[in-house]
Order: structure tokens, then sequence, then C-alpha cells
């Protein structure tokens, strides 16, 4: 097999090809494989330095990127921002200057920003690696990969499938990454469902099937992808309140009937119980949010080695 | 010997089957589990077992995370998961490749196996053993010993019918990960 074209940062997932997507997947799989094994480590980045830049919150996505780190054998740091010179008014580029100096090597970023990652892409020293973790609403690679990973281990043709996305739309980098990876993939129906004040003006640019109402949406499914009500994100006034929102939105057991039979329900966490989904279902059979936690570790270890083994 | 006079893989099995006979089932009254490195390795592992009578599962290790070019090379793509379907701590282990060149490639393999235990002991054995080692590295039994021209390769090719690839490189350094 012919090597894919390098990739050099990972900030989205628009411009990647269906062929450097699966190469990815492909290495989480075997990288997964090595989760397993009394001594869990591998000895890719021995020597290496990863950084967590976090500009927003985060426990589960910083954690999974440290433990991804960590199996591969490099050092890790958390950089705190909110105790760090930053708030003090260092600029973005001093900070990864600083950073640089120290001689790290790879820098995982989230912001609350959208295009902070690629802005530092732009202005990193030749060999340093930025992995976007999340920046604004524009996109969440590694969420968008791992996705794609989990619905791959139990679904054989992404060309057979339909898939639903539901919730707020508007606000997620999560949907935005899962769209563009599952265009790439060649999805055989997208759709998209949620309250029209939080669905994206160019959803139908995207290739998505809008749809109004939860019921229609979910009919003969075999992917359904649960977003989480981002309140942090709102403006006030877009919904009405959360039960509101848990009765026209809200996943449970009897809606979910409406979907084949095989259907696996996904959930990028963390979860708002009650809201967008139901306990039962969260807990359910059909659930495999879990599984897309652990998935999450190997998926980042396949980006992370790939990125340091090219540069 | 000239790379058109190599025997085949008939007669190079067959000697292979002759020195583990002789030389690796006599250290333990314990069969070998067997090991075949991917993918050549896996092939031969699987004929070899097949004529030895071994009837356990063989293990197959991808030696790709292992590498130790990966800071110039990075990852090769399609890797496989390395399985090794059975505990293998105090175990009679017997490492198979098709042609051993280097010695990088079983350095990665003895590394990648201690992360799954530790065996009572490690053979190994190759259908062929060529010139070029780069690291003190042996084999314990071998179906042919040659020494090959510079800038030449051998690497078996399968899965079938299985049979010796010999080709003669350009003139550039051989990295091959043998």
């Amino acid at each position: 097999m012919a090597k894919p074209p390098p990739l050099r940062h990972l900030i989205t997932l628009a411009d990647l090809s269906a062929e450097q997507i699966i190469d990815l997947l492909d290495t989480a799989e075997s990288l997964r494989a090595t989760a397993l094994r009394p001594v869990n480590k591998l000895p890719l980045l021995r020597g290496r330095t990863v950084v967590n830049l976090f500009f927003e919150p985060s426990t589960r996505t910083r954690t999974s990127f440290e433990l991804a780190a960590k199996r591969l054998s490099a050092d890790v740091i958390n950089f705190d921002v909110a105790h760090s010179s930053t708030s003090k008014g260092e600029t973005l580029l001093d900070t990864l200057r600083n950073l640089e100096a120290m001689r790290c090597d790879l820098f995982v970023v989230r912001h609350q920003q959208n295009g902070t990652p690629a802005y530092l892409a732009e202005h990193a020293a030749p060999g340093v690696v930025i992995v976007n973790a999340g920046d604004g609403n524009h996109a969440h690679p590694t969420q968008g990969l791992l996705d794609m990973f989990t619905i791959r281990r139990h679904k054989a043709d992404f060309s057979q499938l339909t898939i639903t996305i539901v919730g707020d739309i508007l606000h997620s980098r999560v949907a935005r990454s899962d769209i563009h990876a599952l265009r790439a993939l060649g999805v055989g129906e997208l759709r998209i469902a949620g309250p029209a004040s939080l669905l994206p003006e160019d959803a139908a640019e995207l290739g998505c099937r809008i749809y109004h109402r939860i019921e229609d949406a979910l009919a003969n499914s075999d992917v359904i992808i649960m977003l989480r009500l981002q309140k942090e994100r709102m403006q006030h006034g877009l919904i009405a309140s959360d039960q509101d929102y848990a009765r026209c939105w809200g996943l449970d057991r009897q809606r979910l009937q409406l979907a084949r039979a095989d259907a696996i329900v996904m959930h990028p966490g963390p979860i708002n119980r009650g809201v967008e989904i139901s306990d039962e279902v969260a807990d359910g059979a059909q659930s495999v949010i879990l599984q897309q936690v652990s998935n999450g570790i190997a998926v980042r270890m396949a980006v992370m080695a790939k990125l340091l083994g090219q540069v | 010997m000239k790379p058109n006079e190599l025997p085949d893989y008939p007669t190079l099995l067959a000697r292979l089957v002759g020195a583990v006979r002789e030389h690796i089932l006599p250290r333990s009254p314990q069969p070998p589990l067997l090991i075949g490195i991917q993918t050549g390795g896996l092939w031969v592992a699987a004929d070899l077992a097949h004529k030895l009578g071994l009837d356990a599962a063989i293990g197959r290790l991808d030696i790709g995370f292992y590498r130790d070019d990966y800071q110039h090379a990075g990852l090769a793509p399609a890797l496989l998961p390395s399985a090794l379907p059975w505990p293998i701590d105090d175990r009679q282990l017997l490492l198979v490749d098709d042609v051993l060149n280097t010695g990088r490639t079983v350095r990665a393999a003895l590394n990648e196996i201690f992360d799954f235990g530790r065996p009572a002991a490690i053979a190994l054995a190759v259908l062929i053993s060529r010139d070029g080692r780069e690291l003190p590295i042996q084999a314990d039994a071998v179906g042919l010993q040659i020494t090959l021209p510079a800038h030449t390769t051998v690497k078996l090719r399968g899965p079938a019918p299985l049979h010796l690839d010999y080709q003669v490189a350009r003139q550039t350094r051989n990295c091959e990960h043998g």
C-alpha cells in the first residue's frame, strides 16, 4: 500500500481524504490491541514531549490525550492556562515560543476561539506539531476520528449507512468534524435534526438532509449521534427550557425503536442525562458511548504517532 | 551461488523443518509456541507448524511500532495488530521469519515479545540467513545460509504459491529493515 500524503498538523478533518482517514483508523486499530498487553506502553515517542495546552476547561479530552501520549512513552506537560502567564497578558505566540524553547514537540490545543490551533500551526517552529483538541464551534478532529473508528467497529460499509446527528448542531465542533469525515468516507445518507435555532446556515452545503422532527430523522437510522446541549456557548433564549428540549429532541427508549433494531447510539460526552438522552438509552444495550471513550485513546495515539513520525 | 540457483521454497522449508527438529525441539520436552513475523514469517510459521505437527495457534507480530527507524521513516501504513493468543510466561517460543538480514527486525520483535510477558526461552528459525548483519543476532535454525551480491534483496512472496523473489536494487544504500 502506498503511503498517503503526510499530515503536518491535525487542525480539521475538512481537507482530509478518505485514504488519510482510513490510514489513521487502521493505525488506531493496531494500537487499540496494545492496550490489553501486560505492558501497555509502546516506545515510539520516547524522548518526545507533548504539551496539553488547554484554554478551555476539559477533563476527558485532556485525560485521553495525556493517556495516549503516555502509552506512547512521551513525557506530558499539562499547561494550566488559568494559572499561567497567559492570564498575566502573555500572548499566545509568546506562550508557544517559550514552550518550543524548552524543546516541546507536540502541542494539543483547545481554545474557545475558532482558528487558534490553525494560527499556532502557521507559526510553529519546524518540526513542532499542533493537534487541535477543539476550537470554538469549528472543529474537533480527534473526536470526529474516534467516532468514525467506533462506527467502523460496528458497521461494515459507510456507503450503506444512514447516520443521524441530533441536537445542537450550531454550537457543535463535534458535529462539524463528524460531517466532514462522514462525507469523505462516502456515507450513504447523512441527516441532521434539531431546533431551527440550533441548526447552522450552511447545513445543506455540508451535504446533510435537514429534519425538523426527531421521529422523522430517526426512522431507519443505523447510527444515531446525540449531541450535548452546550448551555455554556448558548445565547439566552435559543431554547425554552431543558424539559422542553427533552420533550422535542431527547432520545428515549420509545423514539429509539424508530431506528433500525441494530442501530448504535453515540454521544461525545459529557452527557446531560434526561435532557438530550434518557438514562435507559445512555446505559442501554445499543449505547456505545463508553466504547467511544476507550477508542479515543487509540485514535489519539495514532494521530500523535503518525504526526511525530513525519517531522 | 547465483540468484537463479536458489533452491525453491519447498526445498528450503524441508531443510528448515529438519534444522528445527535437530537443533530446537530437543531443547525442551515442551513443544515451542510459534510466532511468525508479518508477513513472510507468518507463512513460514504456518507451514512449519503443519510439518512438525504442532497444533497450537500461531502468534503474529507486526513489529511496526518497535522499528528503530521511526524517527526517520515514520509509521508504516497498514500495520496489522500483533496477536499472541496464549500467555507466553515461562513458555518456549520459536520466532519465525523468512529472511534474516540486518537483524533489526528480530531486535524489534524481541522487544515487542517482552511487552507480552517473560518467556522461558526464545529461539529463531529463518528460511534464509543472508549476510548483512548490523546487530549481534543469529538464527538457531536456518533453511539456507547465503552470501548475496551487493545491492540485492531476497524476499518471500505469497500467499499462494509461496515463492522467493530475488531483486537487484538500485545502487543506493539499502535501508530495508531486514
